[in-house]
Parts: C-alpha cells; structure tokens; sequence
C-alpha cells in the first residue's frame, strides 16, 4: 500500500501539487521532484544552512522539514531571489565583493542574508555574524561575506531613501 | 510513516497512546528530525503538535505566564512582558542553535529532548516553572526538573504530552539570569550552563534565590547549598565564593573534548557568580 498524500506547497509563488510520504525532507521535494537545485545540501541534519530556504516569512533549513510540515505554506528558494537578468543586490554584492569562492554555501547564505536584511536592515558586523551563524562556508573565511552583506545593506538603503 | 497533525491536544494524547511503537511527539523538529537523519531510524508515527489550537500562544495569567508548547523560541523574545519578568529563561531559549533553528525549536521540545545540556532547561528550573502535561487519564503539572530523568529519558507515560511550560509571577525585586560557555560563539553545546533566579528584600539583601547548572551531571541540577550561600546576602565576595564553591562541589560531570572533569568543575562556579551579579543588578532595577 502506498502511503502516499496529496500536499500543495506554493515556491516562488507558483502552487504546485503532488503527492509524496510525508516523511520525505522538503529538500528533496525541492531538488528532486521539483528540480529547484538553488538550495544546496551539505549536511542533512541542519548543521550547515545550504539547504535554507524561506518559509512563510522566516528561515528555515529545509532539510530539516517533512514535506508534510510544509504542506499549505510559502517557500521562497534562491530562484525567487534574484535571477541572471534581474540579480538582487545581495547576489551583485556578493559577486562584487568575492563573498563566494567554490559557491556551495552561497544559495543558502544568500537567502538567509535576505531576512537578516529585513530584520535589521542596517547590521553591524558583529550582528552580521550573529545572524549568519546557522550558515558555513568552508572556502570563504567569511570576511567578504560580511563585506558583501554590508555593501548590499548600503545599497538597498540608499535605493529606499532615494525611493522616498 | 504515518504524519498526523491534530487540531486538539485529545486528539494528539489518544493518538499517542494508541500507537504501538515508535511514535514521537513533533514540535520545531530541531532535535527529533536530526537524530532521525543521524541515526538513520524510522518513526511509525509522528504527532506534530504544531496545529493544535493554543499551542502556539504566550499567555499572561493572575499566576504568571503560560507558553504553548508549540511556541518557537524566537517568539519569547518577542514577548516584552516575558522578557521584563523572566529575562534568564528568554536569553537561554535565544541560544538555543542559530535563526533558523530559532524560528522552529521550542523549550518544550528542548526540555522533552533531554540532553544533559539543554540551554533553557536551568533557566526554568531556577524560575521554578512546572510543566502542564495532558494525557489519556487528564492533565497534571510537574516541576520542570522532574521531567526529565537522565540523558534522552523523560518521565512521561505513555500517551502524555508537555501542553504548555508555566512560569510563576515574579515576586517583586526579582530576576534571572542564565550564562553558558561554549567553545564557538553560537550554535555549539554548552560545556557548562548556569542559571540564577533570586529576589531582593527591602532592605535590598537577597531574599530568595534558586541556582540551576546545565551540562555538569547527566540531568539540570538544581543546587541548594548554592542558593543558601547567597539568601541574606549582599552578594559580596564572600557569598559570590561560596556559590562558586557550592555550584563546583555539586558538579558531576563527564569529560569529553569540550572539557575536562576539573575545568568544567571551575567553570561551573564561575559561571554561577557571574549569573548571580547578572541576576543581582536586574534585580535591584526591579
Ligand atoms: C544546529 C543545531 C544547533 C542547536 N543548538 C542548541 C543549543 O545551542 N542549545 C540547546 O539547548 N539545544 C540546541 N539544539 C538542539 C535543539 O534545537 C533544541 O533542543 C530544541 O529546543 C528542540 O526543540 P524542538 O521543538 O525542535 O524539538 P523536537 O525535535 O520537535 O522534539 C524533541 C524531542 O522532544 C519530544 N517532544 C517535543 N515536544 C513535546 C511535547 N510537547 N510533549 C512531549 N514530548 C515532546 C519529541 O518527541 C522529541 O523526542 C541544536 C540543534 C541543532 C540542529
Ligand atoms: S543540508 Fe540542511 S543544514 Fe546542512
Ligand atoms: S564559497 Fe565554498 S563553501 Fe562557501
């Protein structure tokens, strides 16, 4: 007997429905039957952050996440992000200022550097850290990271008082 | 696997006692779908908790507070007359992992979870909080420290399920504190924890206190001679030492890589004094 169930979850804001165990990790959902490969995996047990996504307004690992847990929510991968003609300004600061070297961590930073944004949009360096800490990078040494979430912070600043 | 997400805690509890084997309570995740991935096991059911109706609230009663046992940590913070009350138990639930672990885990499943070094658990104990817990035969409460039994082992039956963790209202004058020490700035494992709840008299000398150490014996410790070594107390050196001593003398613990026997003893003592002068200070803003 299949233990199969139906689940609808919304990705980047196009509803997609399936049927799947509950048990599979949403990462999986994600990767393979969704083929968004944004979202990285590294670790499987939450360790590392390459897999973090953005569900219903927060940060989460998502290989730590039945797809039943997700069922009826909002996921926003790094696809939703920014793409090749329209890169958010995390993703042109990262590339400006060398915040990736190999780029596996990236998807993962990259997203969870979109909330710390909204939730402290001007971070100090050591807020930085603070609220990057559920993300590794084992290439970088994480100096240009920080540089690179600084020089997006700024960015997306300015466009907002030029904006008001 | 069988995944159920009842809408009422009767539901979950006849869920839970119905089941033959392998069944487990899901709150954030953090802990049960990482050993599951660590140790590669199967559930054959799983009770998320995370819809029943309630359980997601922080409640301020005539008798204190009342946190859902499905509300993520990041939110207790959120919560300012939490934090003005029990300071201590909110600074520990905020070091539990990293944003992302905060936004999912709770202290219930941090407590329920058992690990010698559970971050909010010494900081419930010493503000004496109590666990309400429901199951087939009816709710009951229990002091927090009775909860669990040693490393992974809780006292619960089969069936029962940790609704809500019930803060008291401080007595005024009264704060907490909690302190760990970890080899990296976030997201490690407490080598020692240390949590101080103590209230002040009039005539501003300690009045009460309670004294909790995390990670220093196979389960929270709550530390008596420590608490007597501060009550009457302007916490001058010579209390501030005999807590020191009290919370080392009362330390039993394992040596492993992040700490020897000896250092985690001295560290507990340490860590002890600077909760207290943490807890002292709130206190007299109070
Ligand atoms: C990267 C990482 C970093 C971490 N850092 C820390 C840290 O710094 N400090 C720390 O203390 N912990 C840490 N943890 C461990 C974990 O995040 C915490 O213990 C967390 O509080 C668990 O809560 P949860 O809701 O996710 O529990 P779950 O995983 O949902 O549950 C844990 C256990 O409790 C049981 N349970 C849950 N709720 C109930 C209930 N209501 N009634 C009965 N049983 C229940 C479950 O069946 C399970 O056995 C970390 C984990 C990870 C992955
Ligand atoms: S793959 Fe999810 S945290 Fe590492
Ligand atoms: S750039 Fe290689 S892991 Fe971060």
């Amino acid at each position: 007997m299949s233990s199969k169930k139906h689940y609808s979850i919304t990705v980047n804001g196009k509803q997609e429905e399936f049927l799947a165990e509950p048990r599979e990790l949403l990462i999986y959902t994600l990767r393979e039957r969704l083929n968004i490969t944004g979202p990285h995996i590294g670790c499987e047990t939450s360790h590392c952050g390459a897999c973090t996504v953005t569900i219903d307004g927060k940060s989460v690992k998502a290989c730590t996440m039945f797809v039943a847990q997700a069922d009826g929510k909002y996921v926003t991968t790094i696809e939703g992000i920014g793409g090749l003609d329209d890169l958010h300004p995390l993703q042109n600061a990262f590339k400006e200022h060398h915040g990736l070297q190999c780029g596996y961590c990236t998807p993962g930073m990259i997203t969870r550097a979109t909330k710390l944004l909204e939730e402290n949009p001007n971070p100090t360096e050591e807020e930085i850290r603070f609220g990057m800490a559920g993300n590794i990078c084992r290439c970088t040494g994480y100096q240009n990271i920080v540089k690179s979430i600084q020089a997006a912070a700024a960015e997306m600043n300015a466009a907002k008082e030029a904006a008001e | 696997m069988r995944y159920e997400r009842p809408q009422t805690i009767e539901d979950a509890t006849a869920l839970m006692a119905g089941a033959e084997a392998n069944a487990f309570v899901l709150a954030g995740g953090t802990d049960l779908l990482v050993r599951m991935q660590s140790d590669a096991f199967e559930a054959d059911l799983i009770v998320d908790i995370k819809a029943i109706s309630g359980f997601d609230a922080i409640t301020q009663t005539e008798d204190g507070f009342v946190i859902g046992a499905a509300v993520p940590s990041a939110a207790l913070s959120e919560d300012a007359a939490l934090v003005a009350a029990w300071p201590g138990v909110v600074e520990a639930a905020n070091l539990i992992g990293s944003t992302q672990i905060q936004g999912r885990c709770t202290i219930v499943g941090n407590l329920c979870n058992a690990s010698p070094a559970a971050d909010s658990v010494p900081a419930l104990v010493a503000a004496d909080a109590r666990a309400q817990i429901a199951g087939p035969a009816g709710t009951r409460e229990v002091a927090i420290a009775d909860v669990p039994t040693g490393p992974g082992k809780v006292s619960l039956s089969k069936g029962e399920i940790i609704e809500a963790v019930l803060l008291p209202k401080p007595e005024p004058r009264t704060a907490d504190a909690y302190l760990r020490f970890i080899p990296r700035t976030e997201m490690d494992i407490a080598v020692v924890g240390a949590a101080v709840n103590l209230s002040l008299g009039d005539d501003g000398t300690i009045s009460a206190a309670r004294v909790a150490l995390g990670a220093v014996a196979p389960k929270v410790l709550l530390v008596e001679e420590a608490a007597e070594a501060l009550i009457g107390s302007n916490l001058d050196e010579a209390a501030l030492e005999a807590l020191a001593v009290a919370c080392s003398n009362a330390s039993n613990p394992i040596d492993d890589k992040r700490g020897t026997v000896e250092y985690r003893k001295e560290v507990a003592g340490v860590l002890a004094r600077r909760a207290a002068q943490t807890a002292y200070a709130r206190a007299g803003e109070n």
